[in-house]
């Protein structure tokens, strides 16, 4: 199983990195990069590999909000909610989103294409309220809009 | 040799996520094109502050400034202003002809700002180490290793009066000489870049814009600290800042000016990046520490405190970006020159994030002192879509809000306090008339509420408990006993937490409280939210005269709420009706109204 689950690159940098003082959190970081969250099965491989018990890193991944615990869908919808966002209507959007396509914050949709969550300040404020998708951002988003950029992705 | 234009197109994320890239990249394949490549230069710069209007390319040395640009709008650009030298009049901001003496600082957005922290952004190309050179960069570094000892370092920070911008405004010389003096041969200095307020971003775009200004800052403490590792803990969620962060560490052990032996001096420097990972808590000092050491982000008590035993148990020096921008600037033009500008209290400028209900959001630097009027007004444009100025929340969800009759007070940290809220990172969030105060409340509640690491139990439990009296307020359910139990719940919450996080967490509260009482009683006793933002406190309903039955809403309508017949006015059912307020903004003739 372990040798299937992580990649020679991601191994060579847990490597780099198991010796040095704090690295549980980059590790981390470089696991989800590579897998989209941080199973069960990954996280006990972290621990042989960097000799951590599987509680302190269990710990460690459901303390930060970043870490994801669950398969992300094809495409991941961010909602910014932070302040701006949600004085212009940042919430709007997520009811949109559950209206449309049945999905929720923290939810995948059946067919696994879109999954959904709601973070603080992408830091684009000026642009609010905001959405990204994929990685792709959306400015000044309105309620009528959101299935159009949604017809975007397939 | 000398190019005949300069474009300068802002690479900021919001301008970034509005295709600035595509922008920087057809203008310079258009130049290509039309053979003009060796008259100009093209640079994709940090951010210019007016996102607003992004995204911004600005031409030198005509200094027109266009805004809103599209990447398809590169051909004209090189076409128009480059090459036959006639301004794109569509794209500029001020479209009205130009003094020839005028340039884009008189524009009302930048001509009452004082750019000290972001004098690069905007300016100079961040990947490019030789701009940041070109403009004093590395400068106030060699200085410090060649002619200044530590002590005279310190000395420089203290006559500047610095305080520290990332809330609380401690004296950033009192912190370095605090590690300074303290005993041991490893200690450490690290930059907090984990910018976790809702909607403020000056440190994402700093960090930006100029990423060197940070390393070369953090070097001057190493020195005078006696300190050889740094590190930067930057929030997972600014790929950007990172990314220029790297090239600006590379490019900076190239030059000899981070690494072994820096510029000859015999001093060793060195600097690493740590993520973080989405949890606010790690903003305050102790839980930045223990995060970087791998660990859950949970605050420690204080005293000690990190500049005397920190990262590992060592001397550590934390300091945020928006302290770290200011200190080779400190360097060059010395500590006085920067002591005789802001107020008696608060030295030198603060950036703030200007967002919300505003007509030009972005990213403003002024100097200390200058009023909340000035910046919601004069440099703001005042509130957009001509609604009411309302109130401004600053300091986050560990401040307060402002309101009309505080408008003149001269933002600086004892100002701000004196009027109930703080300083904070420099999120300045403008709200208007249809913004409910209370329900802003508990976004701010609700956002420390889940922030909150759960390890005392004032802040866990108290949270919570507040929490539940202001959803039992806007759910209409209020009694007017709920005003005295949130004081006395705040009261412990800030007595008894053990980290900022807690003990600030009723400030949203507190103050609302004391600003706006009249509306949290139109929610208690008269079971109304007067902004119309409270779903359970509204009704939405038909105005009879006005609704010529066209039935828009009741197709729309997703609950199959409205009925009536065709050219007869429609009804909601008041039992089915989830008041998503669908029909409301389907109807054109204003036939629904909120009740």
């Amino acid at each position: 199983m372990s040798q299937e689950l992580f990649s020679p690159e991601l191994k060579e940098f847990i490597y780099e990195w198991k010796d040095k003082p704090g690295n549980l959190i980059m590790v981390l970081h470089k696991v989800q990069e590579e897998l989209g969250y941080i199973s069960e099965d990954a996280a006990k491989e972290v621990s042989s590999m960097i000799g951590v018990p599987l509680a302190t890193i269990w710990g460690v991944v459901t303390f930060y909000h970043f870490f994801k615990l669950n398969q992300p869908g094809r495409h991941n919808i961010q909602v910014c909610l932070g302040t701006a966002c949600y004085l212009k209507g940042g919430e709007a959007i997520i009811e949109e989103l559950d209206s449309l396509i049945g999905l929720k914050v923290g939810g995948l949709t059946g067919d696994g294409k879109f999954s959904l969550e709601a973070v603080r300040c992408v830091g684009c404020c000026g642009l609010a309220p905001v959405m990204t998708i994929s990685g792709e951002v959306f400015g000044k988003v309105t309620k009528s809009q959101v299935q159009g950029i949604l017809e975007k992705f397939d | 040799m000398a190019y005949k234009n300069y474009i300068l197109v802002c690479g900021g994320t919001a301008c970034e996520s509005s295709k600035s890239e595509e922008i920087y990249k057809n203008l310079i394949a258009e130049a290509k094109a039309l053979g003009v490549e060796d008259q100009v230069q093209v640079v994709l710069t940090g951010c210019f502050g007016f996102c607003e209007q992004g995204p911004i390319v600005k031409v030198l040395p005509e200094d027109s400034f266009y805004v809103q640009v599209k990447p398809e709008d590169a051909k004209e650009i090189i076409e128009e202003h480059v090459i036959k030298g006639r301004e794109v009049k569509r794209l500029l901001y001020i479209k009205e002809e130009r003094k020839p003496y005028e340039e884009v600082e008189d524009i009302q957005f930048y001509n009452k700002q004082l750019r000290i922290v972001l004098r690069n952004c905007g300016v100079i190309d961040p990947e490019n180490i030789n701009e940041y050179i070109a403009r004093d960069g590395y400068k106030a570094l060699e200085k410090v290793l060649f002619e200044m000892k530590p002590d005279d370092v310190i000395e420089e920070v203290k006559t500047a009066g610095l305080r520290g911008r990332g809330g609380a405004g401690f004296p950033t010389w009192m912190k370095w000489n605090f590690s300074k003096v303290a005993e041991g041969d490893v200690k450490y200095v690290v930059c907090n870049a984990d910018e976790g307020d809702p909607g403020a971003y000056m440190d994402r775009s700093t960090l930006e814009g100029d990423p060197h200004s940070i390393l070369e800052a953090m070097t001057i403490c190493g020195y005078t600290i006696g300190a050889h590792q740094g590190y930067i803990y930057i929030r997972a969620e600014y790929p950007l800042a990172i990314h220029r962060l790297e090239v600006a560490m590379k490019q900076s052990r190239e030059y000899g000016f981070l690494g072994k032996d820096i510029l000859g001096s015999g001093f060793d420097f060195n600097i690493e990046i740590r993520l973080g990972a989405g949890a606010f808590v790690c903003g305050e000092e102790t839980a930045l520490l223990q995060s970087i050491e791998g660990h859950r982000g949970m605050p420690q008590p204080r005293p000690p405190f990190p500049a005397v035993k920190g990262l590992w148990g060592k001397p550590t020096v934390i300091n945020n970006v928006e302290t770290w921008a200011n200190v080779p600037v400190i360097i060059n033009k010395g500590g006085k020159w920067f002591s005789e500008i802001g107020t008696q209290d608060s030295h030198g400028t603060k950036v703030f994030a200007l967002t919300g209900k505003i007509k030009n959001s972005g990213l403003v630097e002024v100097p200390m002192g200058t009023t909340l009027r000035e910046i919601v007004y004069d440099i703001g444009g005042g509130i957009a879509n001509g609604k009411r100025f309302k109130a401004v929340q600053t300091g986050g969800p560990s401040g307060g809000v402002i309101t009309e009759e505080n408008l003149d007070t001269p933002i600086d940290f004892g100002g701000l306090q004196r009027i109930g809220s703080m300083m904070g990172s420099g999120g300045m969030i403008v709200m208007d008339e249809d913004d409910c105060i209370v329900d802003v409340a508990k976004f701010y509640l609700n956002f420390t509420v889940d922030e909150s690491c759960g390890k005392c139990a004032p802040c866990r439990i108290g949270g919570k408990k507040l929490m539940n009296l202001l959803e039992k307020i806007t759910d209409g359910k209020g009694t007017e006993d709920d005003i005295a139990q949130i004081k006395k719940v705040a009261l412990a919450m800030q007595k008894g937490s053990l980290c900022a996080l807690g003990q600030t967490a009723p400030n949203p509260v507190l103050s609302s409280l004391r600003y706006f009482p009249e509306e949290y009683e139109a929610h208690i006793k008269e079971k109304r939210c007067p902004s119309g933002k409270c779903k359970k406190l509204i009704r939405y309903e038909i105005n009879q005269d006005k609704c010529i039955g066209c039935t828009a809403c009741a197709r729309k309508c997703p609950v199959g709420a409205i009925s009536g017949e065709v050219k007869h006015p429609h009804k909601i059912n008041q039992e089915v009706c989830i008041k998503c307020g669908v029909c409301k903004q389907t109807c054109r003739f204003s036939a629904v109204e909120i009740k």
